[in-house]
């Protein structure tokens, strides 16, 4: 339904051409109804000219929505003068000149308000819309470039994102929850701008010195002034009214607010830290992480950043992601809306052009941030209702219907695809160093990576009784099965010795494979070697202490539903309860077990339960190390599943680790199911304040990036309320009209030509936005992770799309039922313009917190802001 | 006069054996020795002890549902005279003599069984024939899952059952809403929809969506009603109004009065109250209620309180402080004020007792009259026992500025050298981790951190070690629901918070248990970046007693003392029904792993099973196992609909109609109801994140269940061409129904658990490698 809408603009503007110029006089409907008869020898000199223009180019789509009756007219005839006149898409003309002869011309000209005055006013009102645009684009680039160096320190969360950057630079591998494109652009960015890598981004508030971070500022900066743009032009042509873009650009100038991304970041910086992510051969990285870790949860509260602003300025000032995102994201949505306008021209230039920009644009929002799934969403099901109106025309045979499902596949699911692994070709490529990243991933992935000590390292292959091994768990931050010469406490299960999980390399980690049954020396030169087979019983001796694996039918000192496990034996003599089953998972028996890359199980012979971890931290006893247990409960799971890393067994022959390196596919699939896990990982903890999404399109409160105190530059993050409350109300206002709308059409009710037209515009175009606002803000109410007020700023970008829409449509239906009075034109004219001033001057008011300040607080009567402060949430 | 008399009174029945015959077959199988075994089956022992509370009429908390399942389980109990006294604590236990276990299972029971006729209307409500409608009763009548669920204490079957009514009554009153729409006949169904509908939901949370699919199916008819032309706009009006009262107002008024019954027969308190307000507390027989009995109301200089925080997580406590101070140096090197430690206490304790100062006055007891405490007021907090003031520390005075060197070294170095301890011990300075934690950029203040929370302001009991640091004691306080009640601080009812006047922090409960310097108490702490509204700052006095005595001796006397006086206070049904609603669904049980927890897509094709019962000394076991044969022809004859669907509806759309449109219609709404209501009660689960059972997929599988006789009558008469292939499809449905009788035959002893089965017998029944069927070793 949806989708229809520009196809239906589209036969609007032809249908409307006959129309009084003023649009007033209701056209006769048989007439209209005859459009698709082109050759009807009474049709109007209009008519004509449509029809035979119509043929050619617009088959039959079009000529069976007209057939059904119900013809949009001109959006609200003419009553605002020039700027309702229907605007002509590139698609339009082209398809006009397609046409050949001046049939455009004339056809533009048929349609013009004043036919006399036609070519003059059609160019002034051109180049008008062209005035508007930049105009439009120039405050918005004013806005976001202005101040652009300051604060020369670093904001917020620039800490996180241009540290990022480095990375790429200085081809760094390092993990993040959020897909490589955004950090890539902004490196890029930087790369291009000279900037060299070398500036550390340590924390919020270090000065930049020498070092160019214009570049990746600039960038950010350019990005998030196309929105304003490209939001204006979506409006305009969603409702072919040039009030409505523009109000619809004010509010975003004047209304959005800039967000960033630290907040996340400091939780994952807390997530990181309960996992104690800490591997010792990049212990220098982590020392950094560390920094990170301890200074983060202040961070959260505290940068000098400049004021990001109640109007929008700032967000894209920084080195963020969220102007990459947003840029993305409408840019998908306008590039759809113009290639549904192109609907009546099927594979044209145009058509294919903005058919794989939408692609593009899909893989851009998909590969900054993984919320990029809800724009693709939207494409979607508009792509299918698309499709569906396609399927129902009969006039169309099932071989154009095949070229028009293979051309949305190629273009809105291989082509995105391809760009999307395009990336992380990229970024893979880009990154082979080793670096903080590294012990995110498995022991093969970082045998990629330059610097890693698993690089260029070479190892036997095939485990082999006798090998001493290092055994990893699989999931994220456990580390190595280890042992130590230290008792389970008493009261803690048997009084035997501990076994744990370390992170760190450590000689304790060293275990050496043994035959269940035979205690004599594997590395006896004169015994043949040995492999160990899937499904073999073995018993793991740890190689310091001499004791065996054991588990017994004891409580975990933690989880107490699991088994015990500890060291028992002297010596590597112990009893049957240090037997396990090793098992490879997804092989067959009897196959041999790789280093590296088999994913093995050990499962517990006697009690029939299988090693894992926890997670859980030991207390002091324990060293605070992670506790290993049995569990009886036989699901596969991460932390009950192991990989082999190190291997020595000299008398089996080493060979290159590169043998044994992921191929891509599977380096996508771990790194897709490692931020997958770091996402999931973001959960909020009790009794702390945390962003609901309830509170956001109520702008309840905001974030404070700096500055507690009446003494700091204070910085923030808040919503401009006028405009946000407007937002608000404009959704209600909006569903209640269009169910106005709807159900009068279902009653049959026929409604004047004008308001037919004025509610196709809301119905599809504004059901189009509030599909959007709706898809980009629900599905946070599913997530269990930490959310935060920026994550509404793309649903806040449709809303704004959509308040623009509306009032302009309603303000114009208020026009059309007061037309017997003679004020009734400036009714369209005033409202927009009231809009407009409020909006300007509600940014007026709040423009301190765009800017910062220094100065009491607003709680405190005397300070310049209090009168602002609305609601109590309100921390500025 | 008496014409009446002249006519012969005439009764005419039509009697539907079929119904007849499968309500009694129905009955028998569910109610067949319904009080064997003896003991207690998996989870009765969960729904048992609720079923005791009620019974005792003890107040509890549940978090897994709304209480109408659980009323309805102790209603058996009622009727069969149970005392509650039962221990429910292991599964396998045996009952005793005095628990009516027949009538106890009776209503589940009873559920299952009338779900069986409920089907065959159902079916034949939507438009097919006897034939497809006694199939599908008859497939839930062999379907061995849904035998063992209803036979026990378990409200699966009842969820059923209530899901099925409201289906079935929906569709009665669409088709009487084809003849005769505002006759009683129509009221009575729509209103039937509407009960039953609040029924599912408030048995489990999960019926809302079986609710929310007959909304959309109504929401759609009543679409079309608008469409239609010929009815005026104001008989429009009044079908909408009609179905909206009776959907969506009256499900909400039966579902409030669920919890109107609940909270009216449980009114004593229990183990749970703690999770609850106060004010909850209160209001129930016995526990707090005794406690605050007799308390003054309104809180006043002087009086001697307790305080409790209102969030309470992650468990609920007290303000709480004791002889023992802060570390000097916590083992990431940071240092402390070295003061009392101030910590949140779950256990009742004499040191949880403050008194309320006037800042401005020396004295702890009341005046006479006591002069209240308002909104706005400062006061100061001083601890019963130890007479310390409560306090937390900006490290600096105000405007003084040190860039050089964060003042928390300052601090702890004047702190630590008063105290004369050994210079190695300061704290932080020259090492980076430890004055990380302060965020160098927001220099003017820097202040003591808290140990755990390093964010947010250490809170303290002021000891004055005579160094430049003055203490700053004074408190703000902000009454939160002022503006529902008075702006005056009163016991129980007001919801404070206590704001530091010279930093703005906001006394709050950060829930991170301290270590063991701290005995594992709650950590409490200054919250000075967030000023917004959080429930963890948020504190309420608890009990209350005007302070009597001017010497400390006395005073301690005093507090150890139990409070008199007495008010009692009533809360509102809907305050308290919001309050138990809210604490219902916040409330986390912790996931624990279980041996037979399952994920959804187990489901589809029955990988899994529940072993829900042994026979203490025989291998007689009752298993939560589905006839395979039906599983897998349900979830086949779900795909078959979904692709036959897909098919007629492009077909339709190229204008080539393959039925006629009424049969169109009624294999969408058979669709619509039928797959529909499998995939809104199956789908959901993979988005939930609790541990979850195969017992789960049951009601999604009931669906399922009624779309195969539809299907496969439509293929007998739409896609077979001949009479030919018609037999033959036939010949097929007899001896597929007939191989499902005879697997269910086959697990009929893991059903009712009524046989011992040899091993060899046992092996052979696990047919499928993940089921786990219990074998003795002997």
């Amino acid at each position: 339904m949806l989708c229809a809408t520009s196809r239906l603009l589209a036969a609007r503007e032809a249908s409307a051409l006959p129309a009084h110029p003023r649009g007033r006089a209701p056209a006769p409907r048989s007439r209209r109804r005859e459009l698709h008869f082109p050759g009807h020898p009474e049709l109007p000199p209009g008519d004509f000219l449509v029809g035979r223009f119509t043929k050619p180019s617009v088959p039959t789509g079009r000529r069976v929505i007209l057939r059904k009756g119900r013809m949009p007219p001109a959006a609200g005839g003419g009553l605002a003068g020039s700027e309702l006149r229907p605007r002509r898409g590139r698609c339009g003309s082209q398809a006009a000149r397609a046409a050949g002869r001046d049939v455009a011309t004339e056809a533009a000209t048929a349609r013009s308000p004043k036919r006399p005055a036609l070519p003059s006013s059609r160019r002034f009102e051109a180049a008008g819309r062209w005035a508007l645009l930049a105009l439009v684009t120039l405050t918005s680039f004013a806005s976001r470039f202005h101040r652009l160096d300051q604060p020369p320190h670093i904001c917020w969360d620039e800490t996180h994102f241009g540290k990022m950057g480095s990375y790429y630079i200085n081809r760094t591998f390092f993990f993040d929850v959020h897909p490589p494109l955004g950090k890539m652009l902004i490196g890029l960015a930087g790369y291009l701008s000279g900037y060299d890598g070398t500036f550390l981004f340590q924390k919020p508030g270090d000065n930049y010195e020498h070092h160019s971070y214009m570049g990746m500022r600039g960038f950010c900066a350019f990005l998030g002034s196309m929105l304003i743009p490209l939001a204006y032009l979506t409006v305009l042509e969603l409702s072919r009214s040039l009030s409505a873009a523009l109000l619809t650009a004010a509010l975003l100038t004047f209304g959005r607010v800039v967000s960033e991304e630290p907040p996340e970041e400091a939780a994952l910086s807390r997530y990181l830290r309960g996992q104690r992510v800490l591997w010792s051969w990049c212990e220098a990285a982590l020392g950094r992480f560390r920094e990170q870790q301890d200074t983060e949860p202040r961070a959260e509260h505290g940068s000098k950043g400049g004021w990001t602003d109640t109007g929008c300025l700032t967000l894209s000032q920084y080195i963020l992601l969220d102007p990459i995102l947003m840029f993305f994201i409408m840019a998908a949505m306008l590039s759809m809306v113009k290639y549904n306008s192109c609907a009546n021209r099927p594979f044209s230039a145009p058509w294919w052009f903005w058919l794989s920009l939408t692609g593009v644009n899909l893989a851009g929002a998909l590969g900054v941030k993984f919320v990029g799934l809800f724009i693709i969403l939207q494409v979607g099901w508009n792509t299918l209702s698309d499709l569906w109106h396609l399927f129902g025309d009969l006039s169309l045979s099932m071989v154009t219907l095949g070229k028009h499902l293979t051309a949305r596949i190629l273009c809105l699911i291989v082509l995105p695809l391809a760009l999307y692994i395009a990336t992380y070709a990229v970024h893979f490529m880009v990154l082979n160093k080793s670096g903080p990243g590294d012990g995110f991933f498995s022991s093969a992935f970082q045998a990629r990576l330059s610097g890693n000590n698993l690089h260029n390292a070479s190892i036997p292959e095939h485990l082999a009784y006798g090998s001493v091994i290092t055994v990893k768990n699989l999931r994220m931050a456990i580390g190595y099965l280890h042992s130590h010469r230290h008792f389970y406490p008493e009261g803690v299960g048997a009084r035997q010795q501990q076994v744990t999980t370390y992170l760190h390399k450590d000689y304790n980690n060293l275990w050496i494979i043994k035959k269940h049954n035979s205690n004599s020396d594997p590395l006896d030169p004169s015994l043949p070697v040995e492999f160990v087979r899937h499904g073999d019983i073995i018993r793991l001796e740890h190689k310091e202490t001499s004791r065996n694996l054991h588990s017994h039918y004891h409580e975990a000192p933690l989880t107490r539903k699991h088994y015990q496990v500890t060291g028992y034996g002297i010596n590597g003599s112990g009893d049957s309860n240090d037997f396990w089953r090793i098992e490879v998972i997804n092989r067959k028996f009897g196959n041999r077990i790789k280093v590296l890359r088999s994913r093995i199980r050990l499962i517990h012979l006697i009690t029939g339960c299988v090693l894992g971890s926890s997670g859980k931290v030991l207390p002091k006893w324990g060293w605070e190390q992670m506790e290993v247990t049995c569990t009886p409960y036989l699901k596969e799971t991460l932390s009950s599943i192991w990989n082999v890393e190190d291997h020595i067994n000299p008398k089996l022959p080493n060979i290159s680790l590169e043998v044994l390196q992921p191929s891509f596919p599977e380096i996508m699939l771990e790194s897709h199911m490692v931020m997958i896990r770091g996402n999931n990982g973001l959960k909020p903890k009790d009794n702390e304040f945390t962003s609901k999404p309830w509170h956001w399109p109520i702008n309840f409160q905001g974030l404070r990036f700096s500055g507690a105190n009446d003494t700091d530059f204070r910085v923030y993050l808040l919503g401009n309320p006028v405009v946000w409350w407007l937002n608000l109300l404009s959704i209600a206002l909006y569903v209640l009209s269009a169910s106005v709308f709807a159900v009068a059409v279902q009653r049959g009710a026929h409604l004047p030509v004008e308001v037919e037209g004025l509610s196709q515009v809301l119905l599809r175009g504004g059901g189009q936005l509030l599909f959007g606002w709706m898809m980009h803000y629900f599905p946070f109410f599913l997530m269990g992770r930490v959310l935060y007020f920026h994550h509404y700023f793309p649903a806040m970008l449709f809303s704004s799309m959509l308040t623009g829409l509306l009032w302009d449509t309603l303000l114009r239906l208020c026009a059309w039922s007061l037309a017997s009075y003679p004020l009734a034109r400036c009714v369209h004219v005033l409202g927009i313009l009231s809009l407009l001033l409020g909006t300007a001057y509600s940014f007026y008011l709040f423009h301190p917190l765009a800017y910062g300040m220094v100065g009491p607080l607003a709680q405190d009567p005397r300070s310049p802001m209090a009168g602002l402060r609305w609601l109590e949430s309100w921390d500025f | 006069m008496l014409g009446f008399l002249q006519q012969p009174v005439m009764v005419t029945a039509e009697v539907n054996l079929n119904m007849v015959a499968l309500t009694a077959v129905g009955l028998l199988s569910r109610l067949w020795q319904l009080a064997y075994p003896r003991a207690v089956v998996f989870d009765e022992v969960y729904y048992g002890q609720y079923i005791s509370f009620y019974m005792k009429r003890i107040f509890f908390l549940d978090g897994s549902g709304p209480p109408f399942g659980h009323m309805l389980l102790a209603l058996g109990g009622y009727l069969g005279g149970f005392d509650g006294n039962f221990l429910w604590n292991r599964i396998g236990a045996e009952y005793s003599s005095n628990v009516p276990v027949w009538s106890l299972r009776l209503l589940p029971a009873l559920s299952g069984a009338l779900s069986v006729p409920m089907a065959y209307e159902i079916v034949w409500e939507l438009g097919f024939s006897h034939c497809a409608a006694t199939g599908a009763a008859l497939l839930l009548l062999i379907e061995n899952a849904l035998i063992t669920q209803s036979r026990l204490m378990l409200l699966e079957s009842v969820l059923i059952f209530f899901n099925l009514l409201a289906v079935l009554s929906y569709l009665k009153f669409c088709n009487s809403q084809k003849h005769r729409p505002f006759s009683p006949r129509w009221w009575f169904w729509l209103v039937l929809t509407g009960v039953a509908c609040s029924c599912a939901v408030g048995i489990k949370y999960v019926g809302v969506f079986t609710y929310l699919l007959v909304l959309g199916v109504a929401a759609v008819h009543a679409w079309h009603v608008i469409g239609d032309q010929t009815l005026s706009n104001v008989r429009v009006l009044c079908h909408l109004l009609a179905r909206a009262a009776a959907l969506v107002v009256l499900p909400v008024l039966v579902y409030l009065l669920f919890f109107y019954i609940h909270l009216l027969l449980l009114c004593r308190s229990g183990p749970h109250d703690q999770i609850m307000s106060s004010a909850f507390q209160a209001s129930l027989e016995g526990g707090l209620a005794r406690v605050t009995q007799g308390q003054p109301l309104e809180v006043a200089f002087g009086s001697q309180v307790t305080l409790k925080n209102v969030f309470g997580q992650p468990v609920p406590c007290w303000l709480h402080s004791h002889q023992s101070t802060y570390p000097m140096i916590y083992e990431n090197g940071r240092g402390s004020s070295h003061q009392q430690q101030v910590t949140c206490y779950p256990f009742k304790d004499v040191n949880n007792w403050w008194i309320v100062k006037d800042p401005g006055r020396h004295q702890l007891v009341v005046n006479n009259p006591p002069r209240p405490v308002r909104h706005g007021d400062v006061v100061q907090l001083v601890h019963g026992m130890t007479t310390r003031l409560l306090n937390t520390l900006s490290g600096h005075p105000r405007g003084l500025r040190d860039p050089a060197l964060p003042s928390l070294d300052i601090w702890a170095l004047h702190a630590t050298s008063a105290l004369s301890s050994p210079p190695s011990a300061i704290p932080g300075s020259g090492n980076p981790r430890g004055s990380s934690p302060f965020c160098p950029h927001s220099q003017s203040r820097h202040d003591v951190a808290a140990p755990l929370s390093p964010h947010a302001q250490e809170v303290s009991c002021y000891i004055d070690y005579n160094i430049s640091m003055p203490p700053q004691n004074l408190w703000r306080l902000d009454i939160v629901n002022r503006e529902s009640d008075t702006d005056v601080w009163k016991t129980i009812l007001s919801e404070v918070r206590f704001v530091h006047v010279n930093t703005s922090a906001i006394l709050k409960l950060s829930g991170v248990p301290l270590p063991d310097w701290g005995f594992r108490q709650l950590e409490v702490v200054g919250e000075k970046l967030f000023r917004g509204y959080h429930e963890s700052t948020v504190w309420n006095v608890e009990e209350h007693r005007y302070g009597r005595s001017q010497e400390q001796k006395e005073r301690e006397l005093e507090l150890h003392s139990p409070t008199q006086v007495d008010i009692s206070r009533n809360l509102s049904f809907m305050a308290r029904f919001s309050e138990l609603q809210w604490r219902m669904l916040t409330v986390r049980s912790d996931d624990s792993e279980h041996k037979y927890s399952s994920t959804p897509l187990d489901w589809v094709m029955l990988d899994t099973n529940i072993a829900y019962w042994l026979h203490p000394r025989t291998s007689a076991q009752i298993h939560l196992l589905g006839n395979v044969v039906i599983w897998a022809s349900a979830s086949l004859a779900t795909l078959v609909y979904a692709l036959l669907f897909i098919w007629y509806l492009l077909r339709r759309r190229r204008r080539v109609c393959d039925l006629p449109e009424d049969r169109w219609l009624r294999w969408v709404l058979a669709g619509a109801l039928c797959a529909g209501g499998w995939a809104v009660n199956y789908l959901p689960f993979f988005l939930m994140e609790k541990t979850l059972f195969l017992y789960h997929y049951l009601p999604a599988l009931t669906f399922q269940i009624l779309l195969l006789p539809v299907v496969l009558e439509h293929i007998s008469d739409h896609l077979c061409r001949s009479q030919l292939q018609r037999s033959l499809f036939t010949a097929l449905v007899v001896a597929w129904f007939t191989s499902a009788c005879h697997v269910s035959n086959m697990l009929r002893p893991l059903t009712y658990g009524d046989r011992s089965l040899s091993p060899s017998e046992l092996k052979a029944l696990r047919w499928k490698d993940s089921w786990d069927i219990l074998i003795r070793k002997y």
